[in-house]
């Protein structure tokens, strides 16, 4: 909670935020995953949470939607407490998620899957699909239109009718991406879309991110592809040891000491290695990154 | 509406679409609104003629119309009573098949729904002298509660609780019949009174009701699969936490499966209370509980032609071996051993690729051709 002066991000204290998470503290027996973290969300920005790992960093996501319940602390959406909630509920208040490692229903059709998202919105009732009402033929063509425009969205091209499980890994995120998506959600957490996937898909999926953006949807974003990161976000929040370290802008976290330190360890190089990162260009520190993980 | 060209159905259509939606379309690229006509060959998606000939719609029909009719083609009273047996049993399999093919709720004590049906009109008509048709409301409240007794306090629980509790649920609704008076204990209820003969001979009347009764609840059971709370179930089954995260209550969903699946089980026992005429505990133990999700399994979860097909071989493979006399429940046994190691996935499992909306099925027709390697 020691963030430098100048780099939290004061003024915006003043509005209610999308989300707000306040003293949030989540503990299994005795290991502390996310230890008294606060931290917001503004309307339509994209925001990366980052951190070594271990950070505490999904342990946070599953709070926020309801997976795991905090043991301290309050969760707030719109400025409604959503603190320990169930998941369908605060998904049905406009949260939608991805996971960590891929969670589609696999024996199902692609659309199907897209089809999840949309499920509280679609109006037909039991009795309208068992007697084939008029209703249920609306219902269902609109929710498959519905759900072909968010694969469109996506830029899936795989087979729609096929097993989701037979497609390509990348497609697989894409996929559930477009899930996610189709809940409308508000604020759409994605918990490191970019694992696993190309240099092609990684610059498809910065692509998506904008377009994401762009429809006025919060996007937060765990990753741990810094190009990716220092590309998309508008903010960044450092999380270590399941506190937040530092909150800024890409510049900003680039050159905080605290992050670096987090990152590469203390030391006497410390500075030094500070000093060099902090006056890369994106280009290089994205090529860094990519050097370091191959 | 669904007669559009397929690739039609994928343009955005402003009109109804949502303002999120429209958004969407506006900032979409439109180059790959078609993207989904062009599709990768799925895997290995055999369309031989079989297949094609058994996913015709008009087949389902030709089916119901042989059971119809076979009073016409054999009318000896051993068939008629076998076939009302393998036809409750159609019945009883696609009420099971909500609860652990489309849901994936493993259910050991399903006979417990069809005991509540079979007592209920028993000891409603024999006792009280009602029509047992009147008796259907009290069976559907009866057979519901249950379920909500049951399914209350388990459905929280994952699968493996919910099939050690439904087990004991099976045991005790059977050994309660047993030890009350009212149910006619160990003796059971007999003199159940049947629908009336409507001029015709009594079992094949019978017969016929029992047929038209289980092709309505075929349907049901199928339609209901491929609904919103079909896909609902099947979201449930293959990843709760998934479901839960997409705004789905996978509780409610999971007790409208076994609700559904206690109201099908229930509606069942009428059928055998009055095709049996007389009913006691020893019908429904824990080996016709086995029995059923036997036929599910068999046939292929979650497929309803497949659980159908699967309830009339559990049914009617014991009768057909009666020429191997005492050999033949071992012959039984060896037989479904063989069938699950050769075709683990059921006689008919449930294929993807065939959904119901004549949109979706036209598609699937034009893949065909890529899809022949």
């Amino acid at each position: 909670m020691t963030a430098p002066a100048g780099i939290r991000r004061a003024p915006e204290e003043a509005t209610p935020r999308l989300l707000e998470v306040e003293a949030m503290t989540v503990a299994f027996g005795g290991v502390t995953a996310v230890d008294g973290l606060t931290f917001g969300v503004n309307e339509g920005e994209v925001l990366s949470v980052i951190g070594p790992n271990g950070a505490g960093k999904t342990s946070a996501f599953n709070c926020i939607t309801g997976f795991y319940k905090p043991s301290g602390g309050q969760v707030r959406l719109g400025g409604v407490d959503i603190t320990g909630k169930r998941p369908a509920r605060i998904a049905a208040m406009g949260v939608a998620r991805t996971f960590q490692n891929l969670r589609l229903f696999g024996e199902l059709s692609v659309l199907d899957n897209v089809r999840a998202g949309m499920h509280v919105r679609i109006k037909q009732n039991a009795f309208d699909a068992i007697l084939h009402t008029p209703r249920y033929h609306r219902s269902e063509q609109e929710a498959t239109n519905e759900a072909n425009r968010w694969l469109d969205f996506v830029g899936s091209r795989g087979n729609r009718y096929n097993e989701v499980r037979n497609l390509p890994y990348g497609e697989q995120r894409r996929v559930e991406i477009a899930r996610a998506l189709a809940r409308e959600p508000r604020m759409l957490l994605l918990d490191e879309p970019a694992a696993g996937l190309n240099h092609n898909e990684k610059e498809q999926l910065l692509d998506l991110l904008r377009r994401i953006s762009g429809l006025g949807t919060a996007v937060v974003l765990i990753e741990h592809d810094m190009g990716l990161v220092m590309q998309v976000s508008e903010r960044i929040v450092v999380l270590n040891y399941g506190k937040e370290i530092a909150d800024g802008t890409p510049t900003q976290i680039r050159s905080n000491p605290a992050v670096i330190e987090a990152y590469l360890g203390a030391g006497d190089d410390v500075e030094e290695e500070a000093e060099k990162i902090a006056s890369l260009s994106d280009d290089q520190v994205f090529g860094r990154v990519e050097g370091d993980e191959a | 509406m669904s007669k559009d060209h397929p690739k039609e159905t994928i343009v955005p259509d402003a009109a109804d679409a949502s303002g999120f939606v429209n958004a969407v379309d506006d900032r979409g690229d439109t180059k790959v609104a078609l993207a989904g006509s062009g599709l990768a060959p799925g895997r290995a998606t055999k369309v031989n003629p079989v297949s094609r000939l058994i996913s015709h719609p008009l087949f389902g029909l030709v089916i119901v119309v042989l059971a119809v009719a076979l009073p016409f083609i054999n009318s000896s009273a051993y068939a008629i009573r076998i076939s009302t047996d393998a036809l409750i049993f159609v019945m009883l399999a696609v009420g099971l098949n909500i609860v652990v093919g489309y849901c994936g709720l493993l259910d050991l004590g399903y006979a417990a729904f069809f005991a509540i049906g079979a007592y209920t009109a028993g000891v409603l008509t024999t006792t009280f002298g009602w029509p047992v048709i009147a008796t259907i409301p009290f069976v559907v409240v009866a057979a519901v509660i249950g379920g909500l007794l049951i399914g209350g306090p388990t459905l929280r629980l994952r699968s493996d609780y919910l099939a050690i509790v439904t087990l004991g649920f099976g045991e005790i609704v059977r050994i309660t019949a047993n030890n009350l008076d009212f149910t006619g204990g160990p003796n059971g209820v007999f003199g159940i009174p049947d629908f009336g003969d409507f001029g015709l001979r009594a079992d094949i009347a019978t017969y016929w009701i029992v047929a038209v009764v289980v092709a309505l609840a075929v349907l049901a059971s199928a339609r209901l699969g491929r609904g919103r709370l079909g896909r609902a179930w099947r979201f449930v089954r293959e990843d709760e936490d998934a479901a839960e995260a997409m705004g789905i209550h996978t509780y409610k969903v999971k007790f409208a499966a076994y609700v559904t699946g206690a109201i099908f089980g229930g509606l069942a026992g009428v059928l055998f209370a009055v095709h049996q005429t007389a009913i006691s505990p020893p019908s429904f133990n824990f080996l016709y509980s086995a029995l059923i999700l036997m036929a599910v399994v068999l046939g292929g979860m979650g497929s309803t032609p497949g659980v159908v097909v699967g309830a009339i071989v559990i049914a009617l493979l014991p009768e057909l071996l009666r020429g191997a006399e005492n050999w033949r429940y071992l012959v039984f046994g060896v037989l479904l051993i063989v069938v699950m190691i050769f075709r683990p996935q059921g006689i008919w499992p449930h294929r993807v690729g065939e959904k119901p909306a004549r949109v979706r099925r036209k598609r699937v027709v034009e893949d065909e051709p890529e899809m022949i390697p």
